[in-house]
């Protein structure tokens, strides 16, 4: 018969299976209620953390189209579903407020930021490299007497890659090889 | 990271972390393991728990200290002198692995008659050229075998090739970093003395070489204690032998000094006399500091490099197809099979364009000739040469050394486009950087041109990131991205589709990559965002049949097969995405095999053809890896064999055999053209063939070893903008190193903008010892100024005694201050930024700076305001007698030369 002591956590301690107050001994009602984000997502993404070159695997939980956790991935051998603070917090990185989300534009010799569509950012970034590929661009270089064919341009350079993904790597390189752009250069050289 | 390239064959990580757990003894050097690869270190605890015992050698007492057995504390830039003092120690007392050293490295090779090493010439090798500041390598050449020929189809070419590799624009270019899987091509093979004997053996030469770093000059230089230094000696050496190994764990508190490459270069010498290299527990694990900065350098976004380690192709060296091949053809070893890898990468990104007749389109790759890395093009940003600028995920203006120089580079771009999840230092410098402040800057005269765009995070796109072990692991896709956000991937692939679609129908003959590049890869949802995983078969490459290849070996050069990195080949293996497997460890071996995919090849471990003896038999039960199976005819194990799986130990190559087949049963480095671990160096570094200890460039004290006080092919970029703080000045006179904390990362964009991380680490701060805070009046939680050459900054003084003054032999007491370079103006947490206290010196290897070795000044209290700051600054460089620094409108004059540069300009 369930009394008034049965809610009681010490007296269900001492009298039950639970000697140590570990389990079920100190479940309250509260506690059957709560259900965790991990065990109402929608899906997990398997992902890898962001920060450091440990690569501890990650498992991402969406709810309605927003990430609602990130936790280590225990199936993993090298983290075995452990995160650091910084991967711990990757969460906040993801979802963060600050995140600018908007395209930003500031003209020459401007004191603001102004807004620009994503689009034309893109046309205008076109035309820029076309007309720097031009700018910079070298047949030959050398002193007088040693000049060599280099078929490249110095208009344009390139920094950042190793927070980057391999394929996104692979098409800068690849990208800026064939218009002739070599001063391409990453964290590696810090 | 040429030191281990050079040395092993291959710039990666020898072994994987979990493998750390089967080391009986390990030493952590230049990283603090701990705190900055937190997760990695279980594996460090897990030795621990079995009985390994644990170093730490570092300048600072780190939570890495408090769990190691032994913490020994060093004077900052002194590494070498340590490490050699241990080499000593090993080759005086016999200590190292006799049959290991005679059978895989080049102990017994004979050095050619015209070597003459450091010891004779008071701190130079042999070679050097006053004028330029650049070695000629001829004299460090083995003694071949035979007259010298280089095993090439071309000799003649291959004459010209080696002659040319010593022209002072061609070593600037980085040659040293194209190691990264293949070591530096070697004329022939060397003479050999079995016995270790002859006096111009390799193993003689080291043992001169190193003779005078005794355990007295190793407390005269980094101030250990001949007794604590014992202590480490006999650990390490007690740990490698047939039944026990050690493993050597370093980081960026390695690589970033003037001699950084040559830091490592004397770790896997000591490691390899051990016999440590290929066997479990062993190895030397190079710890990075970015999510895939091992992948950013197997599929480059570096000037000097093609994907794979193929080198960039050089103006004076390589017009042509057979001109860029002639190093290796018919050379030892698998870089023997450069051609098939160099024409599969062009057939990836010029298909059918890509022909026999017309070499392949090898024309269309530009040409470099000289130096054209980050630091050299800022400078070449401030004198106007360059447009425009991509920064893509880095933040220079924090995490590059010498922030304002960064600043200046920026402000004389035509434009800049960023790309960045938040609104990051490097895209505000126009408006909210110091020398607005100081009035060096202003808005109004900088024409630069900034587009922001955001990008998609980590979890909104899928691909592969290379982590340290060299791993690739796959990422799902969780959600979309916010916004205009995008991935890279999205910002490249349409970048190149409206450029194709601009110069559609031109017939200039510098369009025609652009053109004929192969860029159709599938789009998906609204965004059209490019589908990576097409990318990544790309990168691994199809064969005759269109399927995808399972390993480069397959790779042709007639045109038949494709592949966009050939050290990847294989990741894409059976047309199935390797890098996405996983596998729960615990239904797996410990080796973990099917978790995610390692280059080269899924071999865990490199070079692991060495964890046998010379006849394929384990060294020893406890240690048993790869060996061979004689019963099957093959070589077997829990990691795939580094070696060829049928190959017997006991093959002797045939007169003429090239590439892989030139290699005998018992050579593991099959990278390398001689098949052995290199102790002595006769190509690949551009500062010398063994290591030696140079003062770093800002240094309190002097060489003891040598007249030579700094290495002397420093690499230096002069202007008013980046001052160097003379050596032992009393305007200078402490010591000052940077490094991480657990809480942040890099330049903070990721972790100075999240209210956990900020909370936990709220504000930037250095670590000054007692005896120097009072010695300068400093108090614990109130402002200290620093001054450099470059400029003041200020933080929050905490007294500690985790950072010591070191005493040296001499009685001289040097004092070193720590620095976490997380900060800067914007987001959560600020404060000025500890790069902008630093200057930009350079290893020649790898144009690295040397930022975890500097001096300054510190004194109490808040630095100086706008003009008034830059009165203090000029004032410590008139009192250390340096030129002064002041600039013109945005940083542009005075313009001066530099050294160590060959003038690029058209």
């Amino acid at each position: 018969m369930k009394t008034w002591l049965d809610a009681w956590p010490v007296f269900r301690q001492l009298t039950g299976n639970d000697p140590l107050g570990r389990g079920t001994a100190a479940r309250s009602k509260a506690t059957e209620q709560v259900v965790s984000r991990t065990a109402t997502a929608d899906h997990v993404a398997k992902s890898v953390c962001p920060f450091c070159a440990v690569g501890c695997a990650q498992k991402v939980y969406v709810e309605d189209g927003r990430i609602t956790q990130i936790e280590g991935d225990p199936d993993s051998p090298v983290n075995r579903g452990r995160l650091c603070p910084k991967g711990a917090a990757s969460k906040q990185l993801v979802t963060s407020p600050t995140r600018v989300t908007k395209v930003r534009y500031r003209r020459p010799y401007g004191t603001e930021w102004e807004d620009l569509e994503l689009d034309t950012a893109m046309e205008m970034i076109a035309d820029r490299v076309l007309e720097a590929r031009r700018k910079g661009w070298q047949e030959e270089d050398g002193p007088p007497g040693n000049r060599h064919r280099v078929n490249r341009t110095m208009g344009i350079a390139s920094l950042g890659g190793a927070t980057l993904d391999n394929e996104e790597n692979y098409l800068m390189k690849k990208l800026y090889s064939a218009m002739g752009a070599i001063q391409i250069e990453n964290q590696a050289r810090i | 990271m040429p030191g281990l390239g050079a040395s092993f064959g291959r710039g990666g990580a020898t072994n994987f972390l979990e493998d750390l757990s089967n080391s009986d003894c390990i030493v952590i050097e230049g990283s603090n393991m701990a705190e900055c690869h937190p997760v990695g270190f279980q594996w460090v605890m897990e030795a621990k728990a079995r009985g390994a015992k644990i170093v730490h050698i570092d300048p600072r007492f780190t939570r890495t200290s408090a769990v190691a057995d032994l913490h020994v504390p060093l004077r900052v830039g002194t590494d070498i002198a340590f490490l050699g003092g241990l080499i000593r120690y090993v080759l005086e007392n016999d200590l190292y692995f006799r049959e290991y050293v005679v059978a895989y490295t080049n102990a017994s090779a004979l050095v050619g008659e015209d070597f003459v090493d450091t010891e004779e010439l008071d701190g130079l090798f042999s070679g050097f050229d006053p004028e330029t500041n650049h070695y000629d390598e001829a004299s460090w050449q083995y003694e071949p075998e035979e007259p010298p020929h280089s095993g090439s189809d071309d000799p003649a070419e291959a004459a010209e090739q080696e002659r040319s590799e010593q022209h002072p624009d061609v070593k600037e270019s980085d040659r040293a970093q194209a190691a990264g899987s293949g070591g530096p091509p070697i004329p022939a093979k060397p003479k050999r003395d079995e016995t270790l004997e002859h006096p111009r053996t390799v193993f003689q030469v080291l043992k001169r070489h190193f003779a005078r770093y005794t355990p007295e000059m190793v407390a005269e230089v980094c101030g250990i204690e001949p007794a604590v230094f014992e202590q480490v000696a006999k650990w390490v050496t007690e740990n490698s032998n047939r039944e026990r190994t050690t493993a050597w764990v370093y980081s960026v508190g390695w690589t970033q000094h003037s001699v950084g490459a040559q830091y490592i270069r004397t770790a896997s010498i000591l490691q390899t006399l051990l016999g440590n290299i290929g066997r479990p527990g062993g190895g030397i694990m190079a710890l990075r500091g970015h999510a895939s900065i091992q992948g950013s350098t197997d599929v480059p976004t570096l000037f000097n490099l093609l994907p794979g380690y193929l080198p960039m192709p050089h103006a004076m060296q390589h017009q042509t197809l057979d001109e860029y091949c002639a190093d290796a053809a018919g050379k030892a070893g698998f870089w023997g099979n450069k051609r098939a890898y160099t024409v599969s990468l062009l057939k990836a990104w010029f298909g059918d364009a890509a022909q026999p007749e017309n070499d392949f389109r090898f024309d269309w790759i530009p040409k470099i000739n000289g130096d054209h890395s980050s630091y050299r093009t800022i400078a070449d940003m401030i004198q106007g040469k360059v447009s425009g600028y991509f920064l893509v995920g880095e933040n220079p203006t924090v995490g590059h050394p010498n922030g304002r120089m960064n600043r200046f580079g920026l402000a004389n771009l035509d434009w800049l486009v960023v790309r960045d999840l938040q609104m990051i230092e490097s895209a505000t410098f126009w408006n909210e950087s110091p020398e607005i402040e100081t009035g060096e800057l202003a808005p109004e005269t900088i024409g630069t041109e900034v587009f922001f765009l955001p990008a998609a995070s980590h979890v909104e796109k899928e691909g592969t990131f290379t982590q340290t072990q060299r791993m690739l692991q796959w990422r799902e896709k969780a959600v979309e991205p916010p916004g205009d956000a995008r991935s890279d991937l999205w910002f490249y692939f349409h970048l190149g589709r409206i450029l194709r679609s601009r110069l559609e129908g031109s017939t200039d003959p510098r369009d025609q990559a652009l053109l004929h590049l192969t860029w159709d890869y599938p789009v998906h949802g609204e965004t059209q965002d490019p589908d990576a995983s097409a990318v990544l078969r790309e990168i691994n490459g199809t064969g005759p049949d269109g399927r995808a290849l399972s390993t480069y070996i397959d790779m042709k050069d007639d045109g038949s097969t494709t592949g966009g990195c050939w050290i990847y080949t294989g990741v894409y293996a059976d047309e199935v995405n390797q890098a996405a497997r996983r596998k729960p460890a615990r239904e797996q071996g410990a080796v973990a095999s099917e978790w995610g995919w390692v280059w080269p090849l899924n071999r865990r471990i490199l070079y692991n053809r060495a964890s046998a003896d010379p006849d394929g038999n384990p060294w020893s039960e406890r240690k048993k890896y790869v060996y061979w199976d004689e019963a099957a005819g093959e070589w077997t194990g829990p990691d795939v064999p580094d070696f060829e799986e049928t190959k017997r130990p006991d093959y002797v190559p045939p007169e003429g055999a090239k590439a892989q087949d030139a290699l005998a049963g018992n050579d593991p480095f099959v990278m390398q053209g001689d098949g052995k671990a290199w102790l002595y160096a006769p190509a690949g570094l551009v500062d010398g063939p063994l290591p030696t200890h140079y003062e770093p460039v800002e240094s309190v004290a002097e060489n003891a070893f040598y007249k030579q006080q700094a290495s002397p092919t420093i690499e230096r970029i002069e202007g008013p903008w980046n001052r160097e703080n003379p050596s032992m000045s009393e305007v200078f006179p402490f010591q000052v190193t940077t490094y991480r904390l657990t809480e942040h990362h890099t330049a903070g964009g990721m972790s100075r903008t999240l209210p956990y991380l900020s909370e936990l680490q709220p504000e930037f701060f250095v670590e000054v010892s007692p005896e120097l805070a009072a010695l300068r009046g400093l108090t614990h939680g109130d402002y200290a100024t620093l001054v450099s050459t470059r400029t003041a900054i200020e933080a929050k003084v905490l007294v500690t005694e985790r950072v010591r003054p070191i005493r040296l032999r001499g009685g001289q007491v040097v004092h070193q201050i720590g620095m976490p370079y997380h900060w800067s103006y914007s987001g959560i947490s600020t404060g000025d930024s500890a790069n902008d206290l630093l200057g930009i010196a350079l290893d020649a290897n790898t144009h690295i700076q040397e930022d975890k070795v500097s001096t300054c000044d510190i004194v109490a209290g808040r630095r100086p305001r706008g003009s008034e700051m830059l009165e203090f600054v000029e004032s410590y460089r008139r009192r250390a007698g340096v030129a002064s620094g002041r600039v013109g409108v945005n940083g542009r004059a005075p313009v001066e030369g530099s050294t160590g540069h060959a003038e690029t300009g058209s």
